[in-house]
């Protein structure tokens, strides 16, 4: 009886080819976009997770100097003889041929059992005493090491998985010969396991202070917001696929009607039939998402090197760029292709549970649906306010989403109603027979269409309020490096006796010659970087302030107040007027805000004589240089020839604001590419309604071919109708997707980067996009057209004839 | 001669020849009775007429214009302006009130009298039905539309297709009077396919299909 039952289920399916890749592509789309964000995310995070547990470093906390200078052998040795379990740290950046690497330098002997140590060692044949004598040895990841191997006078290489990228790692004696900074010590890691009856820090050694671990947290609060926002892009494109899902499967259900009844009538017990329909959509499910995977690894592949670049240029955080398969990111996306089949599904599952076995086949009244239309209509001002409800009590990114996910939500459910309204009134204005019979099909093809069109509203909402946000961004970041980056030239010295000479020797060469100093002070919670400046006319001039005091120029560089960024000024409410701790006992009062894009952390600007004051030891290696843009690269190649700099320590403005820009292109790259996608699914859920909608078209249709219009005639208005109804649609997705884009720049981006973007309208750009809506929605409609137009007349008169 | 079918042959893709060489003429204002048993080819001569379907070989001719040498637009352009067809399946617009159904055909033709409209929609009894949807008529109801619409255009040549095949008997009748009525007070010429000898009786002439030739 199962086996009868279930065959007779599965023969609609054979009947239906078109129905079913229909419906397992809209499984596999939604699956696969949603797996694909899912991969990228697991990917990023994996690799966080490695770069903090194998160095370790991170984990720890850690002991520097309060004025931000070297800590001293002798102070180390104090610390190690009172009982304190710390290991001196050695870091900088390496400069090898046209590679840099951070060197991090450990004393081994203090921490031996690092794991990208000990697991370098396990796959070799060295021993542990090899590490700490000479040469000693340095450990990489294998990408790495091959360009330090090719490196003349480096000690030999081990291989290790267990480091990020660019990253070395060694005894602090290779380290400090590798970095030329004998006896130099950046830092100290606070060892686990500190002894009982340890004297106090300030005793010891009281110039030291203590910072707790950071890392990981930092890039996991960091990055955490763009982790989600690709969450909520990918659930997006989950929702637009399911649309597909919903439409076909309620569809299918609707056709198999007559044959469910017949099963019944003929002794298959309702709940035989119910379970062998969920197992046929499990089953599907369970195909699709196969599929969704196999889709899903592909896109993610595509776009993760260019999230690895963004992460690493907005947060520094380490990524790798090649993805691996995770079991956890391949079960998310099966479950969420089983569970969304199963959501798309449940309307049509209930009304196949509760259909009576004599009821007659389903007739969609169209006129008759005031009632859906006005349930539909209160669903979505329902959700509106619930939105607008969890906007007013809560804060930050959930309050942002969840205004987003109320306004998309609502107004999806309102628009078959909206469009339903603006029908009636083309109704009153449509003259002549053809083009009443044309308004009127379109209303009442409304709710057979109104899935695909809610998804393509999603779809446009979605571009036009990412596309305005990034848009906006990139016009304020243009405007905003060309204030920050007024020098011509940005030269870094190797130390502050090179930096002594540089300025030297560029001061008769230069307009002028601007010293960037800046110091980090840890507090328990943020880091800041505070910024000493001499007075010159670009600060006053060109710098990005967004909120000043009076005189604020004077009283900075007066040493009277301090500058702070937004990010801070936002995180901490510090505004013109404020007072701000920048260090324990070194309170300022603030005279204005910049914006500063792109820096996660706190920064603070003070005349440098007050910096240097609180800091005596800041390093003096890093210049800006005002000369007239034509004298800069002979400036470069001087100094380049004279003090044997690297390429990378001497640039150009042109060439720093093309990487910041590069950046800053990458990190939209992948939204943008969502963006595309979405577009895409929303087409093909429009295509794959006229598809499926395409039997139940020629009734509707053979009438008005018979009362005297062509084929052709017919085809062409099926094209105008499908591409009016994206028409309306793309009107009214316009204002969803500015609020989309004023809730990403205003909440969202404020609550995830700390900062807020004014916000810039793109009428060109909705063209531009509105033009890829037709077009999408043109070419949707155009199979099914060229069907109609190539349809033999013996079809249309099978209505006629009764026979289909 | 208002209609002349001559010799034609129809034969569908993998079946057997449906029509060989049929041959019918019809004058203006005549009605005739087509009867034969089921699968004969009655409906697929009077699609065939009606322009609706291309035949093999042979001739149509309606009010003088060949069917073999039109295409789409001219074959489009005959069922808009020469003939109208009520299908037993009343095949009205389901998205158009009864009052846009009835004058649909006729505007699409660009011949819209609408007191002649009027006039059919009192003599059908629709007068109160104008603004309901065809969802919400009875099967008498619905034909009595689809015979208004065939009606409202003024066809030289009205083709029902059994139209009153899916009513009861009093239904029926009713309906094949109003149309019988109007067809004689317009001098409109009816080929009515047909199974039923009382209806057949009622009409001009009486044409019989049977091995795919009119007898």
């Amino acid at each position: 009886m199962i086996r009868a039952a279930a065959s007779a289920l599965w023969s609609h399916w054979r009947r239906h080819p078109v129905q079913l890749v229909t419906l397992l592509a809209g499984i596999a789309l939604a699956a696969g976009l949603w797996s694909a964000v899912q991969a990228i995310n697991a990917e990023a995070r994996a690799s966080y997770a490695k770069a903090a547990a194998q160095i370790g470093a991170d984990r720890l906390d850690r002991l520097s100097r309060t004025d931000g200078g070297p800590i001293s052998v002798e102070d180390y040795v104090t610390l190690r003889r009172s009982g304190w379990q710390v290991a001196a740290v050695l870091q900088d950046r390496l400069r090898l041929n046209d590679t840099v690497v951070t060197v991090t330098g450990i004393d081994l002997v203090a921490w031996s059992d690092l794991p990208a140590i000990t697991e370098g060692i396990a796959t070799t044949a060295i021993t542990p005493a090899e590490a700490l004598t000479a040469p000693g040895l340095v450990f990489a990841r294998p990408e790495t090491a091959q360009t330090l191997r090719d490196h003349p006078g480096f000690p030999p290489v081990v291989n290790t998985d267990a480091l990020p990228l660019g990253r070395v790692l060694t005894d602090i004696g290779v380290a400090e010969k590798l970095l030329n900074r004998p006896g130099q010590i950046t830092h100290l890691l606070v060892l686990p396991d500190q002894p009982f009856g340890a004297p106090d820090l300030a005793e010891v050694a009281p110039d030291l202070t203590w910072h707790a671990a950071r890392g990981t947290q930092d890039i996991a609060r960091l990055t955490n917001s763009f982790h989600l926002n690709l969450t909520a892009f990918g659930l997006l494109s989950f929702v637009v696929g399911l649309f597909i899902v919903h439409g076909t499967i309620g569809l299918a259900f609707e056709q198999r009607r007559p044959m469910i009844r017949t099963l019944r009538a003929l002794g298959l017990p309702l709940s035989v039939l119910t379970r062998l329909v969920l197992l046929e959509l499990l089953a599907l499910a369970l195909a699709g998402g196969l599929v969704g995977l196999l889709l899903g690894y592909l896109v993610a592949a595509s776009l993760l090197p260019d999230v690895a670049v963004t992460l690493r240029g907005l947060y520094g955080a380490p990524v790798e760029d090649s993805l691996a398969l995770r079991p956890a990111w391949l079960a998310s996306g099966l479950a969420m292709a089983v569970a969304g089949t199963l959501l798309a599904s449940a309307q049509a599952l209930w009304r196949f549970s509760n259909l009576p076995i004599l009821a007659a086949p389903g007739q969609h009244g169209w006129s008759a649906r005031p009632r859906a239309m006005k349930t539909q209509s209160l669903a979505g001002l329902s959700a509106i306010l619930i939105g607008l409800a969890a906007f007013a009590l809560f804060d930050g990114l959930v309050a942002g989403f969840a205004l987003m996910a109320g306004c998309l939500l609502g107004a999806t459910l309102l628009l078959p109603p909206v469009l339903a309204v603006g029908l009636m009134a083309a109704d009153r204005l449509a003259h002549g027979p053809v083009a009443e019979w044309f308004v009127a099909d379109m209303r009442a093809q409304l709710p057979s269409l109104s899935l695909a069109l809610m998804a393509l509203l999603l779809a446009l909402a979605a571009n036009i309020g990412v596309g305005t946000m990034v848009a906006s961004f990139r016009l304020t970041f243009d405007g905003w490096l060309d204030q920050r980056l007024t020098s011509t030239l940005y030269v870094t010295a190797r130390d502050d006796a090179q930096g002594a000479a540089l300025a030297k020797w560029m001061a008769p060469r230069a307009d002028a010659v601007l010293p960037i100093r800046s110091v980090e002070i840890s507090s328990d919670a943020h880091p800041l970087f505070v910024y000493g400046i001499v007075d010159h006319d670009s600060y006053r001039e060109h710098w990005p302030l967004i909120a000043a005091g009076a005189d604020v120029w004077d009283r900075v560089t007066t040493g009277q107040a301090a500058l702070v960024n937004e990010q801070m000024a936002r995180r901490d409410g510090l505004w013109p007027g404020s007072v701000v701790t920048l260090a324990p006992g070194w309170e300022l009062p603030v005279a204005g805000v910049y914006s500063d894009y792109g820096n996660p952390t706190g920064q603070a600007i003070v005349a440098l004589d007050l910096l240097l004051m609180h800091f005596p030891n800041v390093p003096n290696t890093r210049f800006g240089v005002h000369l007239p843009m034509d004298r800069a690269a002979q400036l470069a190649e001087d100094l380049g020839r004279d003090f044997g700099l690297p390429p990378d320590a001497v640039i150009l403005q042109g060439a720093l604001k093309a990487q910041s820009r590069a950046i800053f292109e990458k990190t939209f790259v992948v939204t943008g590419a969502l963006n595309v996608l979405t577009l895409g699914v929303a087409g093909f859920a429009i295509l794959t309604s006229l598809l499926t909608l395409w039997t139940q078209r020629l009734p509707q249709l053979a009438p008005v071919w018979a009362l005297g219009l062509t084929r052709a005639q017919l085809a062409r208005l099926e094209l105008w109708r499908a591409l009016a109804l994206a028409t309306m649609t793309a009107v009214l997705a316009l204002p969803l997707g500015l609020l989309l884009a004023w809730l990403l720049l205003a909440v969202v981006n404020v609550a995830a980067f700390g900062w807020r973007l004014p916000m810039h309208l793109f009428p060109y750009d909705w063209l531009r996009l509105f033009t890829l809506a037709l077009i999408t929605a043109g070419l949707a409609a155009t199979l099914p057209a060229l069907r109609l137009r190539r349809l033999p007349p013996a079809h249309l008169l099978k209505v006629f004839a009764n026979e289909r | 001669m208002l209609l002349t079918v001559d010799h034609v042959t129809k034969t569908y893709p993998g079946g057997p020849p449906v029509l060989q060489g049929a041959t019918l003429s019809m004058s203006a204002g005549e009605t005739i009775a087509l009867t034969g048993e089921s699968g004969s080819g009655k409906s697929t001569l009077l699609h065939l007429i009606a322009a609706l379907d291309r035949f093999d070989a042979g001739e149509i001719a309606v009010d003088g214009i060949s069917l073999s040498a039109l295409d789409d637009h001219g074959r489009a352009a005959v069922r808009r302006d020469r003939v109208a067809v009520v299908f037993q399946q009343f095949n009205l617009i389901p998205t158009l009130t009864v009052g846009q159904n009835l004058s649909f055909h006729a505007r699409l033709a660009n011949r819209l009298d609408p007191g002649w409209v009027d006039e059919i929609a009192s003599r059908l009894g629709l007068q109160d039905l104008l603004a309901r949807y065809p969802e919400n008529l009875s099967g008498g109801q619905q034909q009595r539309v689809a015979i208004g619409r065939a009606m409202a255009v003024r066809p030289k040549l009205l083709l029902a297709d059994e139209p009153t095949g899916n009513l009861d008997e009093t239904t029926a009748g009713a309906v094949l009077d109003l149309m019988l009525d109007l067809v004689r007070t317009s001098g409109t010429a009816l080929l009515l396919v047909t199974h039923s000898q009382a209806v057949a009786a009622r009409l001009d002439r009486h044409a019989h299909l049977a091995g795919g030739r009119v007898t």
